[in-house]
């Protein structure tokens, strides 16, 4: 279990001030011009050493994407932070926005001078207008103290943060629909490449990069790469906000240290499964778009990035929805598909007609109302939206629903035969 | 999904042209100064949603016009961006827009039953307004407050950890005018463990 002196989000709950005093009570802007000072070669490298993976749910080695900024482009750098958070069982940068929002601020300055940018954009999901409330106060605090603005925090370097709010659409999480947007155009991805680092806002270099990465930053700075590397397990490395939800008896968001086994984190932060853990199903370890996995790999699966890959499955952003043995799984993952054929931005075809498909096909699984070469069909179709669209939205609607084949194919073989068997009656 | 921000028709009944108020039409100069000189286009989301605010949450053909003509945009260009994001209404709303979350995390903790007591209450179907104006009723995709589920939102404001008692007796407090107390509605700060 996490020691309470790792833990970086120290108050993600709330419980005490988030405006500034607060914030620098808790040791948040303590010389930060310090740190800056060692240069931002230096930060890029503390940030690869330490084995920081971006926490929006790809898990790129974060240093790694930092350092892809060129270094002499003749245009401005841009630090685009990456706060849409729309992924079905995430709610952790809300917590971080609305409780902590200097420890944010922070990372953009941190962040943003070792990418040589002047400039941040927080794109923030249009519905989260407390949490845009309480950055914006921040930001202006900020400005005050002159910890942000010209010669940020007497380092001599000029940063500016800008808040801006979206309109509701789950594709502008993806880096560059998410460009699009900022913008002003409809959210719909870029071909890659180039990528964003050589062709991203207005044209510049610019890196994109979710809150929690941009958060955890100037501590890992403060306490060095060491420790965080130490936490975790070798390219799994440091602490993790895991937000559970679903069938356990206390939801909640906790900041753990990656690697821990599943059931620990449900059974010691939520207060364990509904109906205790023999009732469990199955859990989706990572966000609506990875596959669940079934309470057999539960049982000893450990959460981060590798060994969730090894079980099929994935992190993606440590959101663990968890289904006890009431749950139909068969709607559970049909409403995922309705939310993906919702969220499509409709500019390639085959996510575009695939995820109606999909989700029409599924709801008739529910009831079996289907022929028996129907799941082959279905996983067939899978196949073909995954891979061939721009973004990796077409792939996030095609896993959950090979996830559901791969470890309940017989419980929906069953549904189908009893429906023919009573169409056959009637 | 029957909702006033996935439709892709503007309303062009509204004769009246729509004017910023003076205090908006200050923020619209704030909101555009955040981005470089010539890419004004960036305030598109922002200024749409201040005119949206200021003529009682939906948008007409002559508020997007107007906000083409501010930001120095083509009229499509502007409708586009209304039309693909939902929170752009294209239809008039009632006072108090309650939006349910359907997805998975809000359904497994029984999003169902909070759909079933706010239809019974408002007397609207999904996608209806109240004949008195007072409530329009729609379903959406997942709002990003698992860890407080289920919860809705109306208006700009979450409510959280709901069931049907609780949230019956928000929405007849709404029908009475009485004031309602925003997020959590058993006493949660935000989302840590309920104490035991």
């Amino acid at each position: 279990m996490l020691k309470k002196e790792d833990k970086i989000f120290k108050n993600l709950y709330g419980h005490n001030d988030w405006n500034l005093k607060g914030a620098l009570d808790r040791g948040i802007w303590e010389n930060t011009k310090n740190i800056l000072d060692k240069g931002s070669d230096y930060i890029v490298e503390e940030i690869k050493k330490s084995e920081l993976r971006g926490r929006g749910g790809a898990g790129f080695p974060a240093g790694l994407k930092w350092s892809f900024m060129p270094k002499d482009s003749g245009k401005p750098h841009y630090l685009v932070v990456n706060a849409d958070e729309s992924e079905p069982g995430t709610c952790k940068d809300r917590e971080i926005m609305r409780n902590d929002p200097h420890l944010l601020l922070e990372g953009c300055l941190v962040a943003g001078f070792a990418m040589r940018a002047h400039v941040c954009y927080i794109y923030i999901r249009g519905e989260y207008y407390k949490e845009s409330s309480n950055l914006q106060k921040a930001i202006e605090e900020a400005y005050e103290a002159k910890l942000i603005g010209p010669n940020a925090s007497g380092t001599g370097w000029d940063f500016n943060i800008y808040l801006h709010r979206g309109a509701g659409a789950y594709i502008c999480g993806e880096e560059t629909a998410l460009l699009e947007s900022l913008e002003g155009k409809k959210g719909l991805p870029r071909l890659k490449p180039p990528f964003p680092a050589a062709v991203g806002l207005y044209g510049c270099p610019t890196t994109v990069t979710n809150v929690e990465t941009v958060a955890v930053a100037p501590t890992i700075l403060r306490r060095g790469s060491k420790w965080f590397a130490n936490l975790g397990n070798p390219n799994n490395t440091g602490t993790k906000i895991f937000s559970i939800s679903g069938h356990v008896n206390n939801p909640c968001n906790v900041e753990e240290e990656m690697g821990i086994p599943l059931k620990e984190l449900i059974e010691i932060h939520a207060g364990g499964v509904i109906g205790g853990w023999d009732n469990l199903l199955a859990v989706i370890p990572g966000g609506a778009s990875v596959p669940l996995i079934p309470k057999s790999i539960c049982d000893t699966v450990k959460m981060d990035f590798d060994s969730l890959i090894k079980v099929q499955s994935g992190l993606g952003t440590a959101a663990v929805i968890v289904m006890n043995k009431s749950t139909d799984i068969v709607e559970a993952i049909t409403r995922l598909s309705h939310f993906f054929k919702h969220e499509n931005c409709g500019q390639c075809t085959p996510c575009r007609e695939g995820t109606g498909w999909m989700y029409r096909i599924m709801k008739k699984m529910i009831l079996g109302n289907i022929d028996s070469k129907g799941i082959d069909q279905l996983l067939n179709v899978t196949k073909q939206i995954e891979g061939h669209t721009i973004c990796a939205l077409g792939d996030a609607a095609a896993w959950p629903i090979q996830g559901l084949m791969r470890h309940f194919r017989p419980e929906i073989e069953r549904r189908i035969s009893e429906f023919n068997k009573k169409r056959k009656v009637a | 999904m029957n909702h006033p921000g996935m439709i892709n028709t503007v309303s062009n009944i509204n004769s009246n042209t729509f004017e910023w108020s003076e205090e908006n039409f200050s923020k619209v100069k704030t909101i555009i100064d955040k981005y470089p000189s010539g890419k004004q286009q960036s305030a598109v989301i922002p200024v749409l949603d201040l005119a949206q605010r200021q003529n009682e949450g939906w948008l007409t053909k002559n508020i997007i016009e107007k906000v083409a003509e501010t930001l120095n945009m083509s009229f499509i260009r502007v409708m586009e961006v209304a039309s693909f994001y939902s929170m752009f209404n294209l239809k008039p709303v009632g006072k108090n827009f309650i939006q349910i979350c359907r997805t998975t995390p809000c359904w497994l903790r029984g999003s169902n039953k909070l759909l079933e007591v706010a239809k019974n209450v408002t007397g609207c179907n999904l996608g209806e307004t109240s004949k008195d104006d007072k409530f329009t009723l729609v379903e959406v995709e997942c709002l990003g407050a698992c860890c407080n589920a289920p919860m809705i939102q109306i208006n700009d404001d979450y409510y959280e950890d709901l069931t049907e008692e609780n949230f019956r007796h928000l929405l007849l407090k709404l029908k009475e005018n009485e004031k309602i107390s925003t997020g959590s509605q058993t006493g949660r700060q935000s989302s840590e463990p309920k104490r035991k």
